[in-house]
């Protein structure tokens, strides 16, 4: 294919004293554009799907002031979401801060997540997510995402307005650790 | 016994149909693929483990890192008659030709009350320059008008919102948007994200495994 008809077409004899020209062959070795085609290839094929954006489906659950969902009270984790990327939690209703309420981190909180799937009922089980105003879009995807890692049903986690006595404690842990200001 | 001899071939192989192969691939996906629109607002997203793949027929609520909200139409064939329709129920006081000029815009980033001036202006302001759509408190919350304006419009039909923030973003802002979504009954939607591999040994990882 790469080759051309180098041979003089037939008939026309040259003369003795007519120096013949060398032929030369028109073959092009085509590896090394082949090996850059499907470099380029490649390259394009991946960079055009990891750009894809995915979609993560959130359902908020239907507000509903005069039936509002009851949860057991040794059933649930509340998972406090501050600034810096700090995690705290508490399990049940929060009677003894000092005792109940523990500092964790995106990677801690997993493991977390686990034991309590572990030693709760699943059907009763409820994970109350609650969001400091520090806190970012990036840690509610990361928290929501946890509980998709982990197999939580939905309706088995949601988000709730932080209350006055949380911002507290968390502010308190925040300033023992020294990243208050 | 006299051996057969073998007959030594070339190792050569043509590669002409090889090369032509490879090109022909090339050129089609650099063909195939979409280019991207060069972004207004610069956002990067979160990642997460959902492997849905998120439309770009959508409305987009966009969360800047500095907070600010802006509505961006993947749909363009709505985008005219929600602009008359919010114009009407807010009374802008826009004039037809100024509707038209306005849909011409791919996003809105600015309160109702500047809408009307920044038509008016002969170089159109950037996204930077915007303040966005204020969200910030649930008596002036002016993305709730522009939701129940999209639900009316796409009565009937299928509408998929997508929330789309930046990692900085913070949570307030993004609480005041699910309000906003909230009020108008919009209690499922999708937030856009960069794709995360399924951690291994996971819960998930195992269940997909299965």
């Amino acid at each position: 294919m790469a080759e051309m008809d180098t041979s003089s077409g037939g008939g026309h004899k040259k003369g003795p004293g007519v120096k013949k020209a060398k032929k030369q062959s028109t073959r092009v070795d085509l590896t090394p554009m082949v090996d850059l085609g499907f470099l380029l290839l490649t390259f394009f094929v991946f960079t055009t799907t990891m750009s894809q954006p995915s979609a993560m489906p959130i359902n908020e659950p239907k507000e509903d002031k005069e039936h509002p969902t009851k949860v057991k009270n040794s059933a649930a984790t509340t998972i406090l979401l501050g600034k810096n990327n700090e995690v705290f939690y508490y399990f049940g209703e929060l009677t003894d801060p000092s005792s109940q309420f523990k500092s964790s981190n995106y990677k801690g909180i997993r493991d977390i997540i686990l034991e309590r799937k572990r030693t709760v009922s699943p059907d009763d089980i409820v994970f109350i997510v609650k969001l400091n105003d520090d806190a970012t879009f990036k840690n509610f995807v990361d928290i929501f995402d946890e509980m998709t890692i982990n197999a939580i049903p939905a309706g088995h986690f949601a988000r709730a307005p932080i209350a006055e006595t949380d911002k507290q404690l968390i502010q308190k842990a925040e300033e023992a650790s020294g990243l208050s200001n | 016994m006299p051996r057969n001899k073998i007959p030594r071939k070339s190792t050569n192989i043509d590669m002409t149909a090889m090369c032509d192969v490879a090109f022909l691939l090339l050129s089609f996906f650099i063909l195939a693929t979409k280019t991207k629109p060069p972004e207004a607002i610069k956002v990067t997203t979160p990642s997460s483990v959902s492997s849905e793949v998120a439309s770009d027929k959508a409305i987009v609520i966009t969360m800047s890192p500095d907070g600010k909200v802006f509505l961006l139409f993947g749909d363009d064939s709505k985008k005219r008659t929600i602009f008359t329709d919010i114009n009407k129920y807010k009374s802008l006081g826009l004039s037809d030709a100024e509707i038209a000029k306005w849909s011409a815009t791919s996003y809105v980033g600015l309160p109702f009350n500047q809408i009307k001036g920044s038509l008016a202006l002969s170089q159109p302001i950037t996204a930077a320059q915007m303040g966005g759509i204020p969200v910030k408190d649930s008596m002036n919350n002016e993305l709730t008008d522009w939701v129940a304006s999209i639900v009316r419009v796409y009565q009937g039909e299928k509408l998929s919102l997508l929330v789309k923030g930046d990692n900085n973003a913070k949570y307030p802002v993004f609480s005041n948007i699910l309000d906003a979504l909230k009020k108008n009954d919009q209690n499922k939607f999708k937030l856009i994200t960069s794709k995360e591999e399924i951690p291994a040994e996971s819960e998930l990882y195992k269940s997909r495994g299965k």
